[in-house]
């Protein structure tokens, strides 16, 4: 049995673990509020632009001819597949959720027989994939600078998967995040950017419109910026999600803690009574014998 | 009938401007500037760098903006960008700053003509602001 000594160092330990945890959890609580009200607010415009994106695509006459980005290349061969993490970790099962989902998809295409190229956004993801993956991983980014998500990080991830794009490095793009829905809840998606998949929404209007200039100029300057919009929107839900995740992993934490003091409290006054009761035996006997 | 019509520019990050008495809309499309009245008919363009000029029963206003999607519809007008800035927070400084950006990107030797005709359009409308 542990000494009495011993026993209050680790109440003390656990005690300080405790508070950093909860401290943790008010951080992230703070912060999951601020990035949840950006993820809204950035709502409108991603959806403004798909609504843009459809009715265009809609009235598009020649499909043969229609950019690449939205027609695809024709070739299903080699997908990139772009993995979006955090940078920092002590978030619960965030990074690996994205990561099982990355993986589960890896294999599919491996099954396939089909290649794959990673990007990795965010240190933690790419932490963990390199050690498998490690020569797949074509790219890793990641924004430790930049405090908040802001679309000027977006647009130089976007422009760097149009380049790639346009080099004929890959004929899928995917993409892969966090998608949050509550503060307990965050469902890893995988969505497909490149070629655009909008088949099974319909348009929300068939008024036809006026273009200036025609269709395919329009597109081919909206495709790429679409590109990064949508990369903008992960990494606004992922911001979301990872402060979400934080928040219920540090509330689990403190609860844990909590019961692991009060278990070693029980556990520190038994064995102080039973020193006491040990004393008191030793004396009252000591005294009988006389 | 009223002559109003509504407005919304939003850029990634939020909405940033809604306004529900807007009389008329100039905005710096690809081809031209072009005016927009209460029901024009349905029409998307794409920006160019210049200035949006609002003008509103409640006051004119003017932003810079470099790039972004004009969709009119059903007399709601939005416009989308990723860069806008209204024109009196543009002070001296700044303005410097953005036309030096902008010289800067024109010069470059790599890039193709489309990218250095919108740079050269942003050095001229920053010019012309001053």
């Amino acid at each position: 049995m542990a000494s009495l000594d011993d026993l209050k160092k680790r109440i003390a330990s656990v005690k300080s673990t405790q508070k950093i945890t909860k401290a943790m959890k008010m951080v992230a609580a703070a912060k999951l509020r601020r990035a949840q009200e950006s993820a809204e607010k950035g709502r409108p415009y991603s959806e403004k632009m798909n609504n843009i994106i459809l009715n265009l695509s809609n009235g598009i006459s020649d499909k043969e001819n229609a950019p690449k980005l939205l027609s695809g290349t024709g070739q299903e061969k080699t997908h990139l597949c772009v993995v979006m993490t955090s940078d920092r970790g002590l978030c619960g099962g965030f990074n690996s959720n994205i990561i099982k989902k990355a993986k589960s998809y890896f294999s599919k295409i491996l099954d396939e027989g089909k290649e794959f190229k990673i990007i990795t956004v965010g240190s933690k993801g790419n932490d963990q994939l390199k050690r498998v993956y490690g020569d797949k991983i074509i790219e890793n980014i990641s924004f430790k600078e930049s405090k908040n998500s802001n679309y000027f990080d977006a647009d130089k991830v976007g422009k760097m998967v149009i380049k790639k794009f346009e080099a004929g490095e890959f004929d899928i793009c995917t993409i892969f995040y966090n998608q949050f829905k509550n503060v307990i809840t965050q469902i890893p998606q995988a969505q497909q950017i490149i070629p655009l998949n909008n088949e099974g929404e319909e348009s929300s209007s068939d008024e036809s419109y006026e273009f200036e200039p025609d269709e395919d100029e329009i597109l081919s300057n909206l495709l790429p910026k679409n590109i990064s919009t949508q990369i903008f929107k992960a990494m606004l839900e992922n911001s979301a999600s990872e402060q979400g995740s934080r928040m219920s992993a540090m509330d689990n934490a403190t609860r844990n803690a909590g019961e692991m003091v009060d278990k070693l409290t029980i556990e520190y006054n038994r064995s102080r009574q039973a020193a006491i009761t040990k004393e008191l035996i030793e004396i009252i006997s000591g005294a009988e014998s006389l | 009938m009223s002559e109003e019509f509504k407005i919304e520019i939003v850029n990634p990050e939020k909405s940033f401007l809604i306004k529900e008495d807007v009389t008329e809309v100039v905005v710096p499309a690809f081809e031209g500037e072009m005016g927009i009245l209460k029901d024009h008919i349905s029409i998307i363009s794409f920006l160019k760098p210049g200035v949006i000029k609002i003008l509103s029963k409640s006051g004119n206003e003017d932003y810079y903006v470099e790039d972004g999607i004009v969709e009119f519809k059903n007399n709601n007008l939005s416009i989308l960008t990723s860069s806008i800035l209204n024109l009196t927070d543009l002070d001296k400084s700044k303005l410097q700053n953005l036309i030096k950006l902008a010289e800067e990107e024109s010069s470059k030797p790599e890039i193709d003509d489309q990218s250095r005709y919108i740079a050269d359009q942003k050095v001229e409308v920053l010019k012309s602001i001053n």
